[in-house]
């Protein structure tokens, strides 16, 4: 293993993500609270996270479908221009699924943060640090030393990239929401009301930021 | 766009009622010269610091006349902090407010000068009528993922009356909200149990049973709405509709407890074919567990009577009955759940019960103002008769005030008070532990420009859904 960075990256990304409300700490928390019980809280945070891997590795999938069709140029800057649009938008729109409530199954959380996490360009996001070098040689057989032909993500890279992520983002996501949780009969949520910074904001900003990533790299 | 959540969002009615006082109320007014002059919104000072205190600061008249302004509401409110659909850097800015005979929708944004709002968008009844099928919008309240109006009817003055939805940003009229209506065929007030994913629904009449003021016929007959209707808030579908009886007719204000882990709200009725009374009526879930998928029953916890009088003293509509019903047209309960609030709009009187116990509602204050017999003064100017009763009301997030007006509905107030009701606002102390009291220095006096429903600066016990206990 040559360099660690990328998975450094994707570990951070996840924590990021995590600590969102708009990824599921806060479902989860608002199930607990609804239901008296702790136990809903980390039963609830087991098919956000689900849903939030599918909603990566789908990304991810889709994006080593296309990796060989496309010249890496062409791909750096195709995953740039959806990104920057993305970031663009959200940026003026925090649009989120509808149907959703508070009496929801497993399957239906799933559902939701599949939802949420590919609207908000959760796995999109990733994508220019899978672009980064490192990453793609990082599996590829007996590394030659040609000036490099865009190699394949291996299916392994896939599956731990996206492990690696969401279990980052179940850590955090569970600290927050056990936090809250355990704090509640004291402090009520006050914490919540005065710490809500504009996520939205961020995160748009941080979509921005993936789009020069994917050039720059 | 906020850095921050705005900060009159609150997760829990707990945190709510801890919010500091209002400083502003915002009143929605019908000019009783309608056909000449428009209706507008009034901004009354309600800082018992300020030199203004209980004058009327600002007045935004609406672009056209006849509007009929009636209800209206936030475009944001604490329902934005639900998680599954959180935006909480929306501001609470904008107020929604319908013509409820015009079906025309204004925007004013209050933030510029909170003072004095700006029209900043008007919505045309045709608009609304192409959009969503319905028309005389009523009750507007903010939602976790769009703002929802309800409305009394369709474009032809019949039913069905039902639920439409404004997007959350651009205002524009996204449709009808009911994928599957059921019987449900009149529409009035609705409101939500966010921890149920439930939504509710009352009953007044078509258009056309109203505009032209109460007919007696139908009402004898039996024929306004009497029921109430559940609906799957995720699925936006029909689930159970509850009948209170043909001789409760019109089952209006929808008050649900504001702890989203109870399932249990009050619901008013205006009056008893049997002998006049009104009515509260608690609709509620046994074992108040929303995982079970029990039905919802309902059950009356208050009744109060009508009261004799001199069939003189009395307009044409009640003479033969020779006795003043309470016309309970309006209800409200404090954010901590604890205090309801009655209007009797008929005999001058505005009620507080202690709902502690909801099953067991205590009479535990009461305070008369006008009234069709009544007429009883303001301590402010004591002697003065004053026509129109409580209606309207609302009360503070920590539930020490409460404001109500005196005006119900043009055609209406003329059948009830055929003198033509002066408009006034006026305001109670409440004490923490029960027991109410007419603010001497608060007196409103509107004319002409006849005040209806109440929205407070920051949020009140009505405009606010939550999704946290």
């Amino acid at each position: 293993m040559t360099q660690r960075w990328p998975w450094t990256l994707l570990a951070l990304l996840g924590a990021y993500h995590g600590l969102n409300p708009g990824m599921g700490w806060l479902f989860a928390l608002a199930l607990g609270l609804q239901e008296k019980r702790r136990s809903a809280v980390l039963c609830s945070l087991l098919p956000i996270a689900a849903g939030h891997a599918a909603a990566i590795a789908v990304v991810i999938f889709a994006f080593r479908a296309i990796q060989d069709f496309l010249p890496l140029k062409s791909l750096r800057w195709g995953v740039a221009a959806i990104l920057f649009a993305l970031g663009l938008y959200r940026l003026f729109r925090a649009s989120h699924p509808r149907g959703a409530g508070m009496r929801v199954g497993g399957r239906e959380l799933a559902t939701w943060s599949f939802l949420m996490a590919s609207a908000h360009g959760a796995g999109l996001m990733l994508i220019p640090v899978l672009l980064a070098q490192p990453m793609l040689v990082m599996h590829h057989s007996m590394a030659d030393t040609m000036p490099m032909p865009l190699a394949r993500l291996s299916i392994a890279a896939i599956v731990l990239a996206t492990l690696i992520h969401t279990l980052s983002m179940l850590i955090v996501a569970g600290i927050l929401a056990i936090l809250f949780f355990e704090t509640y009969e004291q402090m009520g949520l006050k914490l919540l009301q005065h710490t809500w910074i504009n996520f939205d904001l961020l995160w748009a900003v941080a979509l921005l930021v993936a789009a020069s990533a994917a050039l720059l790299f | 766009m906020l850095l921050k959540a705005d900060p009159t969002f609150y997760p829990s009615p707990k945190l709510a009622s801890q919010a500091p006082a209002e400083s502003l109320a915002y009143v929605a007014a019908l000019n009783a010269n309608g056909s000449e002059r428009p209706d507008a919104l009034l901004v009354v000072d309600v800082d018992s610091k300020s030199r203004k205190y209980g004058e009327i600061l600002g007045q935004v008249d609406m672009p056209h006349a006849g509007d009929e302004l009636h209800h209206f509401g936030w475009n944001a409110c604490s329902s934005a902090l639900c998680p599954y659909a959180p935006h909480p850097h929306v501001e609470r800015r904008y107020l929604i407010v319908p013509g409820l005979r015009s079906s025309r929708i204004h925007v004013l944004d209050t933030k510029p000068n909170p003072k004095k709002p700006k029209i900043v968008k008007v919505i045309e009844p045709e608009i609304v009528a192409e959009r969503t099928g319905y028309t005389r919008p009523h009750t507007v309240h903010c939602g976790p993922d769009g703002i929802y109006l309800s409305a009394l009817g369709s474009p032809n003055g019949e039913g069905p009356g039902g639920i439409f939805a404004l997007d959350h940003y651009n205002f524009e009229p996204l449709g009808r909200w009911e994928v599957e209506r059921g019987p449900q065929y009149f529409g009035y007030d609705f409101a939500w149990h966010l921890g149920y994913d439930t939504a509710v629904s009352s009953e007044w009449g078509t258009p056309n049973m109203v505009e032209n003021g109460v007919n007696p016929e139908l009402l004898l007959g039996g024929k306004y709405g009497h029921s109430l209707h559940f609906w799957d808030l995720r699925k936006r579908r029909h689930l159970q509709a509850l009948d209170l009886g043909a001789e409760q007719q019109m089952v209006l204000e929808l008050r649900p407890a504001h702890d989203p882990t109870k399932a249990y709200g009050f619901v008013g009725v205006v009056v008893s074919l049997k002998d006049l009374s009104s009515s509260i009526w608690l609709w509620h879930k046994p074992n108040g567990d929303g995982r079970s998928n029990g039905k919802w029953e309902i059950k009356k916890v208050i009744e109060i009577p009508a009261e004799p009088a001199d069939p003189e003293k009395l307009p044409p509509l009640l003479q033969g009955f020779k006795a003043v019903p309470p016309l309970l047209t309006d209800i409200n309960l404090s954010i901590d759940d604890r205090f309801l609030y009655a209007s009797c709009w008929g005999t001058g009187e505005m009620r507080q019960y202690d709902v502690s116990d909801p099953f067991n509602p205590r009479l535990a204050g009461s305070v008369h103002i006008g009234g069709i017999v009544r007429r009883a003064a303001h301590p402010a100017k004591q002697g003065k008769e004053l026509n129109g009763g409580p209606q309207m009301v609302e009360v503070s997030r920590d539930g020490r005030r409460v404001y109500f007006t005196n005006s119900l509905y043009a055609a209406w107030d003329k059948q009830f008070y055929p003198d033509g009701i002066e408009g006034w606002m006026v305001k109670l102390d409440v004490n923490p532990g029960g027991g109410i009291e007419l603010d001497r220095k608060f007196f409103v006096e509107t004319g002409e420009l006849r005040p209806n429903q109440v929205r407070l600066q920051g949020g009140d016990a009505s405009s606010d859904f939550y999704c946290y206990p």
